[in-house]
């Protein structure tokens, strides 16, 4: 009964903040509303018995990269949306296909609600953080190892695309070639 | 209503169709940024959903390789904004038209 009136809690909350997102304009309030979907997946997490999911969803995603794009937010000075001048039919696209995921979600519900039911083992040791590090560091340990590297190609390839390119160089660089041009002329 | 897996099926699907929906309703290049999140959160919970019920390690395993590639895109992105902003004074997609014609 509980876990009833948890999950159509946090199912509510996280819909009402996803649906907030993409109707605010200004970016600030779409990321604090992201931030409560986030907190409300993780609570969810919770009463699926996945506690070591919760804490990394609340560590990574709310902690980790929404702060980050806060901070561009603040670091761009962005203003609200223009308003919308955009081609016709991408409304047409966007609500067609909005339609179409709908439906196909309302298919799977009903597919799965038929289905016979799964009993849940409540001994199940399948959320524990000990079960997933022993997975991860045995049976999962390449998988592992690609998303680090993944991670450090990550890291350099952002540094290099935020690092300021040099503006002056570039600006003498022209001005050579102005230069060389002059001569030839 | 005890919630059982097609209900959390069900809010992960909405939760895929709102992101999806506004990735093309959006024009900030943030705001779909923010939507892919959503996008990756929905699957995530599906991930979960499938793991709890089926009583399997895997599919939480599964949800940390992809919070290890949202946050990999998540600095790439917002890289890829920043030096788009410098260029061009905004972020609105749809000034991103420098290879158009």
């Amino acid at each position: 009964m509980v876990g009833t009136a948890l999950f159509f809690l946090f199912a509510g909350f996280a819909i009402m903040c996803a649906i907030s997102m993409v109707y605010h304009k200004n970016p600030l309030y779409s990321a604090i509303s992201l931030v409560g979907v986030f907190i409300s997946l993780s609570c969810i997490y919770v009463t699926l018995a996945a506690p070591f999911i919760a804490a990394v969803q609340i560590l990574i995603y709310a902690g980790a990269i929404m702060v980050l794009v806060v901070f561009v937010i603040m670091l761009l000075n962005l203003d609200d949306d223009r308003p919308l001048n955009r081609l016709r039919y991408l409304y047409a696209i966007g609500g067609g296909l909005g339609v179409v995921l709908l439906a196909q979600t309302l298919f799977v519900f009903y597919a799965v609600l038929r289905a016979p039911n799964q009993p849940v083992d409540p001994n199940t040791s399948a959320g524990k953080t000990l079960t997933i590090g022993q997975a991860m560091y045995t049976e999962y340990l390449l998988p592992v190892e690609i998303v680090g590297v993944l991670l450090m190609m990550a890291i350099i390839g952002s540094v290099m695309l935020a690092r300021r390119l040099s503006q002056p160089q570039l600006e003498l660089v022209v001005e050579r070639e102005e230069e060389l041009r002059g001569e030839d002329d | 209503m005890e919630p059982n897996l097609a209900s959390y099926l069900a809010l992960s699907g909405i939760l895929f169709t709102i992101g999806c929906v506004g990735v093309i309703f959006k024009r900030n290049a943030i705001g779909m940024f923010m939507c892919i999140e959503l996008m990756l959160n929905a699957v995530n919970l599906t991930f979960v959903a499938f793991s709890r019920y089926y009583a399997d390690t895997t599919g939480q395993l599964f949800v940390f390789m992809v919070m290890a590639v949202a946050a990999c895109e998540a600095a790439v992105g917002l890289g890829i904004i920043i030096s788009f902003f410098r260029n061009s004074q905004s972020v609105d997609v749809d000034d991103a038209s420098l290879m158009k014609n």
